[in-house]
């Protein structure tokens, strides 16, 4: 089957929450709704499961509105932030629920339950009660639920969202595996993290404030993001940002850093532009002679356990550069940044792309 | 400001105090120096608040003894001891300005009309609340209320330590990142002993000069974020701290070299000679230390490649050796060899774990 939104609206209390979304899905499909909070993800995902109407629009199944069609007979399954279970139920009870209203013989549901359990490592708690579980298995518990059933279409909301970082991480690991076999479903998995997005692949949707931003296969998109806006939201931390001018065969970024126009930057049109550079693309080591030297101030290094983010400004622009490993850094502290402009984005005035990377840096701050 | 001394402190919630089992915190003693920055950091149930709940006196310990500056302030109720503590979520006196938040600790203590001036224009000032000065303190955001419950510890010369629990919980994420750095230039300016317990390393690590680990209701290393690390020194820290985790492989002594498999693992200053036989060895290097070549170089092992995943800025290569898929981080745009490479384990980044715990190495 296939799912079309046709000119989907979404107006409520007269503020609009989705604006002009078309987009098609097809069966068998992994698809991603990318975008910070607020962005329309939650809004869209209840459209599709019927849970709300549309102010304007259409939502097409093979070609046939939905609209009349109400949520008990769409065949949809949904998974929410906050893990759901049915407390008075076992574990197995929970995951066979969808399939005790449905006519299937005990065996088959058996045989189900016990698939989906060994997909989410779950079978050892089986005779348990939601209770007992912590709060990761507890969400594998829902989503076997989800899976056993067989929709046409699953809608999984943020799911790993209220985990830990540590279960997020192995859910978002096995995630790939779990669906790498899904041949009849549409999956839609909603995030605000661009990692995420990356890790599970796919097709992607990007949201902002209720509108499409852009849609694609998902390493596509992160590679040649259509405009500023999208370079922002789907990296992280956000893209850097500076605006320039190109004039006479070089680009001065800011106040006073010039760059050559060559390469890939060669046939941008004299004028205004805004310059993004990936926080990776930032270095305190000049790797390469044509690196080009920025002395700045650290505002904080910010460490997440693997990465350093240094925060840094210069000339009233606050940039962030990523290294590998755990560096210290004092605030406060001047220091220089390198970049080298092959790894420049750039977008025209509108915010549209204008010239794009061929590829990022090929070192690390932990080499050597 | 003071040195905090942990003489044999555990808690039991209840139970009896003679099975281990029953310590939500097991027996410790550990000395922290005065001035610093650390963080409490572990999943939930390591122990971490009662840690921090037996600094402030909220919990009374089931043995031992906490000592601020040498002296024993166990048997002493949280007002006598002269902590400051910011929780989850903001606690201000409603009805009064910001400048009387942050004046009343000291009005409390009957402090002139001018020392008081002058000190809570000095913390306004660091914290950027000068200009709210005159608001009512109920309407500013969460962010800015969270400053006035620090901002309160920090008028008072007195305080032994400012305790911090989970401080930035109700911060909106854009704005965390302004308040971590907040806490550490407070830190920096002041050299207050501050302690805040945190599930996120990313907090932790950024706050804190040490980082306190915690595991069922042990510390299992307490380190700046840098040896945290580069030289875990116990399995748990590894696992918990970074992402993705260290990898680990079980592995033996064969002919005094360290054997995974079939595979000799070279180690740096290796010494056998202390480690008693039937205890758990595990080989551990980080994703980011690991190396994959796509051509052949002494001493490198021929693997095969599991999987290869593009996330934008790297890519996390899977490959399995002696039957554990190990990890390594490549940057974004380095050639990586396809279905079959050479891996490399730089012996000054591989760790060697006995029952779990680093085995240090003699420098060679």
């Amino acid at each position: 089957m296939s799912l079309t939104l046709e000119n989907i609206t979404k107006v409520v209390d007269g503020s609009t929450h989705l604006h002009r979304i078309d987009l098609t899905l097809q069966k068998g499909s992994f698809n991603i709704f990318l975008g910070p909070t607020l962005a329309g993800k939650t809004s869209l995902l209840r459209l599709l499961a019927g849970l709300d109407q549309p102010t304007t629009g259409q939502i097409l199944k093979n070609g046939q509105d939905l609209s009349s069609i109400p949520v008990w007979k769409r065949n949809v399954s949904m998974v929410y932030q906050q893990f759901i279970n049915y407390p008075h139920l076992n574990i197995f009870e929970n995951i066979a629920f969808p399939l005790r209203r449905t006519r299937m013989d005990k065996a088959k549901i058996d045989e189900k339950v016990r698939n989906a359990a060994r997909k989410l490592r779950i079978e050892e708690f089986l005779n348990r009660s939601p209770g007992e579980l912590s709060g990761g298995q507890q969400q594998r518990v829902a989503l076997a639920r989800s899976f056993v059933k067989g929709a046409d279409l699953l809608l999984l909301d943020e799911p790993l969202v209220n985990l830990d970082y540590k279960l997020r991480e192995q859910l978002r690991d096995e995630f790939s595996n779990i669906f790498s076999e899904n041949k009849d479903t549409i999956v839609i998995y909603s995030t605000t993290d661009p990692l995420e997005a990356l890790l599970l692949g796919g097709d992607m949707m990007v949201l902002n404030e209720g509108r499409q931003l852009q849609s694609g296969p998902t390493h596509d998109v992160y590679r040649s993001p259509c405009s500023d806006e999208v370079a922002r939201v789907f990296n992280d931390p956000p893209m850097n940002m500076i605006d320039g001018v190109v004039e006479g065969g070089r680009i001065i970024l800011g106040q006073e850093v010039v760059v050559p126009q060559i390469k890939h930057l060669r046939d941008l049109p004299e004028g205004r532009h805004r310059f993004g550079l990936r926080a990776n693309a930032l270095s305190l080591f000049r790797a390469d002679p044509d690196d080009v030297a920025i002395e700045a101030k650290v505002e904080l290094g910010e460490i997440n356990g693997s990465e350093t983010f240094v925060h840094i400004r210069h000339n009233n622009v606050s940039w962030v550069v990523q290294e590998n490993g755990v560096h210290d850094h004092s605030l406060g502290q001047r220091i220089s940044i390198y970049f080298n402009p092959d790894y420049l984005f750039a977008f025209d005035a509108k915010g549209a792309l204008a010239a794009v990377p061929k590829s990022g840096p090929a070192s690390s701050s932990l080499d050597g | 400001m003071a040195i905090i001394d942990f003489n044999g402190i555990g808690h039991c919630y209840s139970g009896s105090l003679q099975s281990p089992a029953n310590y939500a915190l097991q027996p410790m003693t550990h000395s922290w120096d005065d001035g610093h920055a650390y963080a409490l950091l572990g999943p939930s149930g390591c122990g971490k608040t009662t840690l921090l709940n037996i600094i402030s006196g909220l919990i009374h310990p089931s043995e031992g003894s906490v000592l601020f500056d040498g002296v024993d302030v166990t048997e002493q109720v949280t007002a006598k001891r002269n902590v400051a503590q910011v929780f989850q979520f903001p606690v201000i006196y409603k009805f009064m300005t910001v400048y009387e938040n942050l004046a009343f600790p000291l009005r409390c203590r009957k402090q002139s009309s001018a020392e008081i001036d002058a000190r809570v224009r000095e913390v306004a000032e660091l914290l950027n609340l000068t200009d709210q000065l005159k608001s009512p303190a109920i309407r500013l955001g969460a962010d800015a209320k969270q400053l006035i419950s620090l901002g309160r510890g920090l008028v008072r010369d007195d305080v032994a330590a400012i305790l911090l629990d989970e401080p930035l919980t109700v911060i909106d994420p854009h704005l965390k990142w302004l308040l971590r750095r907040k806490l550490k230039e407070v830190n920096e300016a002041y050299n207050q002993t501050m302690v805040l317990v945190t599930h996120d390393q990313n907090e932790a690590l950024t706050f804190a000069d040490q980082v306190v680990v915690m595991q069922e209701g042990r510390i299992v290393q307490t380190g700046t974020p840098r040896e945290l690390f580069e030289k875990p020194r116990h399995t748990f820290v590894g696992y918990f701290i970074g992402s993705p985790a260290m990898n680990f492989m079980t592995c033996r002594f064969e002919d005094g070299a360290v054997m995974v498999g079939n595979e000799k693992i070279h180690l740096q200053g290796l010494d056998t000679t202390n480690i008693a036989s039937g205890c758990k060895l595990e080989i551990g290097i980080r994703p980011e230390f690991l190396k994959l070549d796509i051509d052949f170089s002494p001493g490198s092992i021929e693997v095969p490649i599991v999987s290869m995943q593009d996330l934008g800025n790297f890519k996390i290569a899977a490959v399995r050796v002696a039957g554990y898929d190990l990890k390594i981080k490549i940057p974004e745009a380095r050639p990586v060899p396809s279905e079959k490479g050479f891996l490399r384990f730089p012996p000054e980044w591989t760790m060697l774990y006995v029952d779990d715990v680093l085995m240090e190495m003699s420098p060679t």
